[in-house]
C-alpha cells in the first residue's frame, strides 16, 4: 500500500512539475506582452520589464518562478499592479471551495438516491421520471442550466435570490446549476451498478438466508453497487471546479472562476497562469486523494497498481 | 409405461415416404448469411431510440448545411426594426439582440459546432487508435514513454490545457480542434492499447506474422478491424463532450467570437438577454440539448448493435 501511495504521489508531483514548465513556455509564446500599451514610452516599457524581470534570459526566469513556486509564490498580476496574485486567490478560493463542495454533496447526496430509488422502481413511472430526469441532466451543459434556473426562480416565480452570495437562499441555485450535470451522471451510473448488482449470487444467498429485504438492499446491494460511483469522484471533483467558471460569472460570486474568465477576457496573462497552476496544482492533487482512496476501498487496484 | 406405449396411434410403415438425400440443400445455409456490419444495422434499426436519434441527426446535418444557403436572411444580416422578436413568419426562430435572424444563425452555428464535434473526435479517434496501436503491439520503451505522458496529460484538467493553448493561438475554429485534440487523444490511446494487448497474442494475428505481414498491417488490417465497433461507440460519445467544450469555450469569450455563430456563442448571448427575451437562450438550448441527447442515444444504441452482451449496462 505504501508503495502504491508513494508512485501516485510521485506521478502527482511529476504532473504538477509539466504543468507548471509548460505553462510558464506556453506564457511566452502568447500574442503580445503583458505591456502593450501604445500610450506607453520605451522607457518606461523598459522600465516595467526590469521590475518584473522579464528582462533577465529565459532560463533565468524560469528558475526564478519555479523557486518561488516552490515558496508559494505565484507572481504579480500586471493587471492590477498592487496586488498579487496570491491576495486574489486568497479573497477567491473560499468562495469556489463553498460553492464546490455545496454542489458536489447536492450532486453526490441526491444522485445516489434518485439511483437507489430508480433502481429499486425498475421499470415503472417513478423509474421513468428519474430515467428521464438523468438523461435530460447530462445532456444540458452547466451554464445552460444556471441561467435558466436563474430565469425561472428568481425572475419569474421570484422565489430565490437571482445572484451574489450572502447566505444559504444565494447558495441554493448555483450549487444546484453546477451540481445538475454531475447528480445526473451519478444517478445513472448508481442505477445501473444496482441493477448489475442485484442480479449477482450473493444478493440470492443472502436472501435464501432470510435476510429482509430491506437489509439486503441496504447493506448488501447499495454498498457493493456505490463502487463504480467513487471511481468517476475524481473526474467529477475536476468538471465541478471548472463548471465554477461559468456558474459563478453568471451568478456573481466573487470566486476564483470570476476571476479567471475575467482575466481572460482581459488578456492579463500572469493572472491566467498563476491560476492556471494553482487549480491545475488543486486538481491533480484532488485526482490523487480519490485514486488513493479507492485503492484503500478496493484491495484489487492496489494489486493493479503495482 | 409399456401400457402407454400400445396406447398411442399405430405408426405404418405406409405412411412414411424415402424423398432421398439433397446434399446440396443439407449443405445449404437457408438464411442469407450477415456481415458483422449488416447485422449490427440491423440492430441499431431495432432500436427505436437509436434509430430515432440517428434520423434526427442527420436532419441536423442536412439542415446545417441547406437552410443558410436557402434562407433570404445573412447570418450577421441585421435588422434594427426587429430586434429580439419572438417565433414569427417572418423569422422563424425569433431574431436576437441585433435583429439577427435566429433561424439562420442557429444552421449557421449548427456547422461550426458540428464540424468541430465531428473532427475533433475524429482525430482524437485516429491520432489514438493509431498511437495506441503501436503502443499495444510492441509495449517496452516506446510504450512506457507515451503511458507516462498519457499519465500527465491526463492529470491535467483538460479544460485548463484547451484554455491555454486557446489564449496562445487565439479564437477561431482551428484552434478549438487542435486543443481539443492536444488533450483529447489520451483516452482512445490508452483504450485501444489495452484492447491491442489482449488481441496481438490471438492466433489470427500469428498467423498474419506468419505470412510475413508488416506490422503497420497487422495492426490496420488485422487488430484494429476488431475493435472497429468499440471505436465506433467511443466516437458517438466523445461528439457530445466536443460540443460541450465549444459551448464552454465561447461561453468564457475564448471559442468562435461574435459575429460568427456557434451554439456556444448563441447560448452566451442568450443568457444576456434571457430576460428581455429568453427565447434566445431557449432556441440555441434547445438545439444543444438534443443533439447531445442524439448522440448519447445513438452511442448506446451503436455499443449495443456491436457488442450485444453490453446491453442494458451504462
Amino acid at each position: 500500500m505504501t508503495k502504491y501511495i508513494l508512485k501516485r504521489i510521485g506521478i502527482s508531483l511529476v504532473t504538477v512539475f509539466v504543468l507548471v514548465s509548460v505553462v510558464f513556455f506556453l506564457a511566452r509564446l502568447m500574442p503580445g506582452g503583458p505591456f502593450n500599451d501604445p500610450k506607453m514610452s520605451e522607457a518606461a516599457r523598459e522600465n516595467l520589464s526590469a521590475y518584473y524581470g522579464f528582462d533577465k534570459p529565459l532560463w533565468e526566469q524560469y528558475l526564478t518562478y519555479l523557486g518561488n513556486l516552490l515558496h508559494g509564490n505565484f507572481g504579480f498580476s500586471t493587471k492590477y499592479p498592487s496586488r498579487t496574485v496570491n491576495d486574489l486567490l486568497a479573497g477567491a478560493f473560499p468562495y469556489s471551495a463553498d460553492l464546490g463542495i455545496r454542489a458536489l454533496c447536492f450532486a453526490i447526496s441526491f444522485g445516489l438516491v434518485f439511483g437507489i430509488i430508480s433502481a429499486l422502481n425498475r421499470g415503472n413511472k417513478i423509474d421513468l421520471i428519474f430515467v428521464i430526469v438523468a438523461v435530460f441532466g447530462t445532456s444540458v451543459p452547466d451554464f445552460i442550466m444556471g441561467a435558466l434556473l436563474q430565469y425561472f426562480f428568481s425572475v419569474k416565480w421570484g422565489l430565490l435570490p437571482i445572484a451574489e452570495y450572502k447566505g444559504f437562499a444565494y447558495t441554493i441555485l448555483p450549487s444546484v446549476g453546477l451540481g445538475f450535470y454531475t447528480m445526473a451522471s451519478v444517478s445513472r451510473i448508481m442505477r445501473a451498478s444496482m441493477l448489475e448488482v442485484v442480479q449477482q449470487d450473493y444478493i440470492k444467498t443472502a436472501r435464501s438466508k432470510g435476510i429482509s429485504r430491506f437489509r439486503v438492499t441496504w447493506k448488501h446491494q447499495i454498498r457493493n453497487a456505490i463502487m463504480p460511483v467513487i471511481t468517476i469522484l475524481g473526474p467529477t471533483v475536476a468538471a465541478v471546479l471548472t463548471g465554477t467558471f461559468v456558474i459563478e460569472s453568471l451568478f456573481a460570486i466573487p470566486g476564483m472562476g470570476k476571476y479567471y474568465v475575467e482575466s481572460v477576457q482581459n488578456s492579463d496573462y500572469s493572472l491566467i497562469l498563476g491560476m492556471t497552476v494553482f487549480y491545475g496544482t488543486f486538481l491533480v492533487f484532488c485526482n490523487m486523494i480519490v485514486d488513493i482512496l479507492y485503492g484503500i476501498v478496493d484491495p484489487r487496484v492496489r494489486i493493479a497498481g503495482k | 409405461m409399456s401400457e402407454k406405449k400400445t396406447e398411442q396411434a399405430p405408426l405404418t410403415r405406409e405412411q412414411f415416404v424415402i424423398i432421398g438425400k439433397n446434399l446440396e440443400k443439407m449443405e445449404s445455409i437457408s438464411r442469407p448469411s450477415l456481415t458483422f456490419w449488416q447485422e449490427a444495422w440491423r440492430r441499431i434499426c431495432g432500436n427505436r431510440a437509436a434509430f430515432f436519434s440517428l434520423i434526427l441527426l442527420i436532419v441536423y446535418g442536412l439542415l446545417a448545411i441547406f437552410a443558410p444557403m436557402l434562407s433570404q436572411y445573412g447570418f450577421d444580416q441585421q435588422d434594427a426594426y426587429a430586434m429580439s422578436k419572438g417565433f414569427s413568419a417572418d423569422h422563424w426562430l425569433g431574431t436576437d439582440s441585433l435583429g439577427r435572424d435566429l433561424w439562420v444563425r442557429v444552421w449557421m452555428g449548427a456547422r461550426v459546432s458540428l464540424t468541430i464535434g465531428l473532427l475533433a473526435a475524429g482525430l482524437n479517434t485516429v491520432i489514438g487508435t493509431v498511437l495506441g496501436g503501436f503502443c499495444g503491439y510492441y509495449g517496452g520503451k516506446f510504450d512506457m514513454i507515451v503511458m507516462r505522458i498519457i499519465d500527465v496529460i491526463y492529470g491535467i484538467p483538460s479544460l485548463i490545457v484547451c484554455i491555454l493553448v486557446m489564449v496562445v493561438l487565439g479564437s477561431g475554429v482551428q484552434s478549438l480542434i487542435i486543443a481539443m485534440v492536444i488533450v483529447g487523444w489520451t483516452g482512445t490511446c490508452r483504450f485501444t492499447r489495452g484492447e491491442v494487448y489482449r488481441l496481438k497474442e490471438q492466433e489470427f494475428v500469428l498467423a498474419a506474422r506468419v505470412m510475413g505481414e508488416p506490422v503497420f498491417t497487422i495492426i490496420m488490417r488485422e487488430i484494429i478491424p476488431n475493435i472497429m465497433g468499440l471505436l465506433i461507440t467511443n466516437l458517438a460519445m466523445a461528439i457530445p463532450n466536443a460540443i460541450f467544450q465549444e459551448a464552454f469555450l465561447s461561453y468564457i469569450g475564448l471559442g468562435i467570437s461574435p459575429p460568427e455563430a456557434s451554439w456556444g456563442v448563441l447560448a452566451k448571448e442568450g443568457t444576456r438577454m434571457l430576460r428581455v427575451a429568453p427565447h434566445m437562450l431557449y432556441v440555441p438550448a434547445f438545439f444543444i440539448c438534443t443533439t447531445v441527447l442524439a448522440l448519447n442515444q445513438l452511442g448506446n444504441g451503436l455499443r449495443d448493435a456491436f457488442d450485444p452482451r453490453l446491453r442494458g449496462t451504462e
